[in-house]
């Protein structure tokens, strides 16, 4: 649950945003951050907790798919 | 400064014991994961915090869960860790052969599409966590009132950092440092942890969670003094924390004595939704006994920091992913869990 990973926002509803990470996508609420679609955001429990800058986000799904293959 | 400068300084540290707290479960799992403990002098040790709110959570909580999922017309909503917590005797899994109804989701906001697909039914929100998470659940609250919605509940164990760290440091003299939880900081903001520092007299670094942040953050602590802090995780991490979460909690959440596993109640750790919102409440309000479903389990002492995962008496022999005996062998930000799985020592 306390798994905040960096996604891109790829499209948003309302307060609803679909967020994408490495091609799995996911709902995530963004009632406490001002988003738009290109952004990318740290989600922790399906909540937009925070904007990351595009290369931080980079660099940072490097690191969860490396955890992955591990 | 060049990252293989600091891991030769760390590799070679030969000063002052350093016993450095990673507070956050996440943290736990990166530090594991990327074979740091490792990558240190023998005179850094690190050791876990309470950061994993599936591990504090108490006996009696799960003891309410259960007892909540076995009425009729009533559903218990949660997070996947939960379900494979064991309360005083069972946990949610075993129940849900004898009938119970328990439902796991990824997205909390899902059971508002729940609650309104299934009028009459009844939906219980498992609502654990730190600050990090306390936002969704006022965000939920928020939707139930302007869609009133009546079938859904949340049975709170929401906990606050500060004074749990607090508790923490004033229990154990040997720590000289701590890594601050990097995404309570998202939300708390980083001079919450700046004024930590000062009032105890231990340095405090936020980090991020790669290896590099985590090494260079550690290295940081070696180097600091007394109450001064670092913000190590400024992509993410503001002085000010994310107001507009903050205040969504303060609508609807107000401060309360918080029960944690292994540390007693500690004054003000935790958070209930205020009087006005009791109506969504499925009765949160003195869930503070614990106990252990195997009374030679540890969990308490691993949460507080006081022994490593693996100076339990049950570690890798009874209690394993697969069998887990305590919620800090369940959960995936458990350190028993990240200790076995990364053979950390």
């Amino acid at each position: 649950m306390c798994v905040a990973a960096p996604g891109k926002i790829i499209e948003l509803n309302d307060n609803i945003a679909k967020v994408d990470y490495n091609g799995n996508i996911v709902n995530a609420n963004a009632g406490v951050v001002n988003v738009s679609v290109g952004d990318y955001v740290l989600v922790h429990a399906g909540l937009i907790i925070q904007k990351v800058s595009k290369s931080e986000a980079q660099q940072m799904q490097e690191l969860f798919r490396e955890l992955e293959e591990l | 400064m060049q990252i293989d400068k600091i891991k030769e300084y760390l590799k070679g540290y030969d000063g002052e014991q350093c016993t450095i707290m990673e507070v956050c479960g996440t943290h736990t799992a990166a530090i594991s994961e990327n074979g740091i403990p490792n990558m240190l002098s023998d005179k850094i040790k690190l050791i876990s915090g309470p950061g994993c709110p599936v591990c504090v959570t108490v006996a009696s909580y799960i003891d309410k869960l259960i007892e909540l999922s076995m009425l009729p017309d009533t559903t218990v909503v949660t997070f996947g860790d939960m379900i494979r917590v064991r309360g005083t005797e069972k946990s949610l899994r075993d129940v849900t052969a004898m009938g119970a109804s328990v439902k796991m989701i990824y997205s909390p906001f899902d059971i508002i599409e729940l609650a309104k697909s299934n009028i009459g039914h009844n939906f219980i929100f498992a609502a654990v966590g730190f600050e990090t998470t306390t936002p969704i659940y006022a965000l939920i609250v928020d939707e139930l009132i302007k869609n009133k919605i009546k079938n859904v509940k949340l049975l709170t164990a929401l906990k606050t950092m500060p004074e749990a760290i607090m508790a923490v440091a004033k229990d154990n003299d040997k720590i000289t440092g701590f890594l601050a939880p990097g995404h309570v900081s998202v939300i708390t903001g980083y001079n919450l942890f700046c004024d930590m520092a000062k009032k105890l007299q231990i340095p405090f670094v936020v980090s991020g969670f790669s290896g590099q942040e985590l090494l260079s953050s550690i290295y940081a602590l070696t180097k600091l003094k007394g109450g001064q802090s670092l913000n190590m995780y400024t992509s993410v991490v503001t002085n000010e924390g994310n107001i507009k979460a903050q205040e969504t909690v303060s609508k609807y959440f107000k401060p309360c004595d918080g029960a944690w596993r292994g540390m007693g109640i500690i004054k003000n750790s935790g958070m209930i939704l205020k009087d006005e919102y009791k109506d969504f409440d499925a009765g949160s309000e003195s869930l503070t006994s614990d106990s252990m479903y195997n009374s030679a389990c540890s969990c308490g002492d691993v949460i507080a920091g006081k022994i490593n995962p693996n100076n339990c008496p049950l570690y890798g022999k009874v209690c394993t992913p697969e069998n887990p005996q305590g919620a800090c062998m369940v959960s995936t930000e458990g350190s028993c869990f990240h200790y076995y799985m990364n053979k950390r020592l």
